[in-house]
């Protein structure tokens, strides 16, 4: 099923989701050089040399945008390579990913920026966009070259969980992003409150005797980068909304014009804070797992809009980064290939619909950074997943193509499977 | 080898958490023999006999570490005591490669301390013998409320419908936690008395009511069980100062006599004098069972060792068919 670049592919009888016109209908796509060419109604006849795909009546996406996604590169490449981390990507249907600057050394100047790009054209079958640190060594005192790093690729500027406390600092840096049109990426978070927390406070946390963090930490973050947002008017995005404190304070910033967006992880929609159960310590993640109030609440916000993206937030750690106990295991789990399949449990729920979701997952995301992808529409890069929401199966982890097997869904059931992925019109993935 | 018991279904004992209120009734009625052969001259009982005990201390311990030895050695048991501080530890060694290292030498009884939440039920996972938690961070010490629930049940003659009041430092406390647990599923009214910053509003969905007077809350109650002020859990800041402490939440005779006339005092120790207690109230042996909280810890882990040893024995020769 390799396709030539030149190649016009159709794709026939597929149910076309589009994000932007909110709707899901039957139809045909025609690809050409690596671009949406047209859509087609569904009885639409085959064009003259064109390659067909049929789509068996499954669902045909624009390919998932995936900001902060940490391939282990360089430093601990044991973990994930851009190489697994490019087939896993694949395999999940996410055809960008935007990679996290929080590897050691950090991505902080334009030459380790450079071999980041480097490896990631190498080994990666998908789009693979790099993000840099907003301050060096995402140590909170001194910003980066925004501009050399901007001219090197780089789509986004973020110091990942790390909050640039000294507020000087981060003023100084968000003025000088806007200067450059460049995109900041924060960490809503009051880091002394979160200090150590492995859980969120509450019963559960009493119960388990873990530190725990108020949810309040997260309003407090958000208001306190609102707050300079309205000084500076940067271009903002905060990487995970997980709180249904933070909601109004989110819309009041977007209702006054500010230039900002958000995000949320697909463990804070799908999972709360009762999964770690007994320790798990693969349930771990940073901000902790929330209240089944503050999912419901997030998952509202995504089917509104208020939340912009969905993200993996995929964090691959080896097995004795989480075989400790909880308070002292590494944060994190890996979510490229099961970030669709967890995402349809929404759909399945019906708390979202197809179109709703893939405006989180694809439109929005692109539209933040500025591609063309994420859209079904003609003159968009051909970059579509192709998948059958409804097939169940249950997650074996050791099934995974990650370096690392870090997943919280393990031998969980999941429904809808990836059966194809196309980046610029080329398969990069075939379901057996 | 004596029979198999009769509620107690637990292979580890990890928490009070996961116990019915049956097996935590059958623990403290063996207790209560224990406390009989104690107090004989030959204090001696063949019930652990050839098998091995094994204390792992990772955090700093003298009493419950000693409490647990003198248990597992008057049943007769092969007791050894690793000094975690010292160990391996030190050398960079994961807690999993120690218990499996531990596991490999067939210790029959695991006791364990360690200053994380979760620690020992990790470690039980992954060895096959009978875990004993002695204490897990902010989580369980469930040897400590069953003592102190023995030490109730024979001062007060009852383990239900009681008031019972928690002072102190129940938020940095395994102490309180595994009492409150405990208390209220024998159906007790349980009080918790502190300063908020050391009572957090959660407890409160266990069922407790908070009270921030110490003196409102001590009114008519059957028990005080006080806590110690964990200064080395504390990150700082919680309270002013140990004088405005003691004056505000410190146990004194005048504090106390607004409780029921006949209720007992308690403390697991050490104690911090004159912080949390007055020194006098402490030694006073018509309010104090102090030291007999003392006493009924050995009795009480020689039960939850017995009972698990038996458990453990019938899952072996189960396995062996």
């Amino acid at each position: 099923m390799e396709s030539a670049p030149d190649m016009t592919l159709f794709f026939t009888n597929a149910r076309l989701i589009n994000p932007e016109a909110g709707t899901i209908e039957p139809g045909a796509l025609l690809v050409r050089d690596g671009q949406i060419e047209a859509i087609l109604p569904a009885d639409a006849p085959t064009p003259e040399g064109a390659a067909v795909v049929d789509c068996q009546g499954h669902c045909l996406a624009p390919g998932i945008v995936d900001i902060g996604v940490k391939v282990c590169e360089p430093g601990e490449r044991h973990k994930e390579s851009y190489k697994s981390a490019g087939l896993a990507a694949a395999a999940g249907g996410v055809t960008t990913i935007v990679t996290r600057p929080d590897t050691s050394p950090a991505i902080d100047t334009p030459e380790s920026l450079e071999f980041v790009t480097r490896r990631a054209q190498a080994d990666a079958p998908v789009n693979v966009l790099p993000m840099a640190a907003l301050t060096k060594e995402r140590a909170g005192r001194e910003m980066v070259e925004i501009g050399f790093l901007q001219d090197a690729g780089a789509v986004a500027f973020t110091d990942c969980d790390h909050v640039v406390t000294d507020t000087k600092v981060f003023t100084r840096a968000l003025s000088y992003a806007r200067s450059c049109g460049a995109l900041v990426i924060a960490h809503p978070q009051e880091p002394i409150l979160s200090k150590g927390a492995a859980a969120t406070s509450g019963k559960f946390a009493v119960l388990r005797g873990l530190p725990a963090v108020t949810p309040m930490a997260e309003r407090m973050g958000l208001d306190r980068d609102i707050a300079l947002l309205e000084m500076t008017g940067a271009k903002y995005h905060a990487d995970q909304i997980t709180t249904a404190r933070a909601l109004p304070a989110l819309e009041r910033a977007k209702n006054n014009g500010l230039d900002i967006t958000a995000g949320t992880s697909i463990h804070h929609l799908t999972l709360n804070e009762l999964d770690v159960a007994d320790y798990r310590t693969f349930f771990k993640v940073k901000p902790p797992l929330r209240s089944e109030e503050d999912r419901l609440a997030v998952v509202d916000a995504v089917r509104t809009g208020l939340i912009d993206t969905i993200s993996s937030m995929h964090t691959p750690q080896d097995e004795e980064s989480k075989r400790l106990p909880f308070e002292e295991a590494a944060a994190g789990a890996v979510a490229l290939e099961t970030l669709l399949p967890a995402a349809l449990r929404l759909v399945h729920a019906e708390l979202l619909d197809l179109p709703t979701l893939f405006r989180a997952l694809s439109l929005n995301p692109a539209k933040r950074l500025g591609l063309a992808s994420g859209r079904m529409a003609a003159g968009a890069p051909a970059d579509l997943v192709l998948f059958d929401p409804d097939v169940p199966f249950v997650l074996d982890r050791f099934k995974l193509r990650s370096k690392s097997q870090n997943t919280p869904f393990d031998t969980q059931r999941m429904q809808g499977k990836v059966l194809a992925t196309y980046v610029a019109g080329q398969s990069v993935f075939v379901r057996d | 080898m004596t029979s198999a018991p009769t509620y107690f279904r637990q292979n580890h004992l990890l928490g009070i958490e996961p116990l019915h209120p049956l097996e935590i009734t059958e623990i403290l009625d063996l207790a209560d023999t224990y406390v009989d052969l104690n107090r004989r001259p030959e204090k001696h009982s063949d019930a652990l006999r050839g098998l091995t005990q094994i204390n792992m201390f990772f955090e700093n311990s003298t009493r419950t570490q000693a409490s647990f030895e003198i248990a597992g050695k008057r049943l007769g048991a092969d007791v050894m005591n690793m000094a975690m501080q010292a160990s391996s530890i030190k050398k960079g060694e994961t807690l999993i490669d120690t218990a499996m290292t531990l596991n490999a030498m067939h210790p029959d009884l695991l006791v364990v301390r360690h200053p994380h939440s979760g620690a020992v039920d990790l470690l039980a996972q992954k060895v096959n013998c009978a875990v004993l938690n002695a204490g897990d961070g902010k989580h369980e010490h469930p040897t400590q409320a069953l003592l102190d629930a023995l030490t109730i049940r024979r001062a007060k003659g009852r383990l239900h419908r009681l008031n019972i009041a928690i002072c102190g430092d129940v938020a940095h406390s395994r102490v309180a936690r595994s009492n409150l647990i405990l208390l209220g599923k024998m159906e007790n009214r349980i009080r918790l008395i502190g300063p908020p910053t050391l009572v957090p509003g959660q407890f409160a969905e266990f069922g407790a009511e908070i009270y921030d007077d110490m003196r409102e809350g001590l009114k008519d109650v059957d028990v005080v069980m006080m806590l110690r002020l964990q200064k080395e859990r504390m990150d700082g800041g919680f309270i002013p100062s140990e004088r405005e402490y003691y004056h505000r939440y410190g146990l004194n005779a005048e504090k106390l006599a607004l409780a029921k006339p006949d209720a007992i005092v308690m403390h697991p120790g050490p104690m911090n004098r004159g912080v949390e207690i007055d020194g006098t109230l402490a030694d006073d042996i018509n309010r104090s069972v102090i030291q007999e909280q003392v006493e009924m810890g050995v009795a009480v882990r020689m039960a939850a060792m017995d009972l698990l040893a038996r458990n453990l024995l019938t899952r072996r020769t189960a396995g062996a068919d």
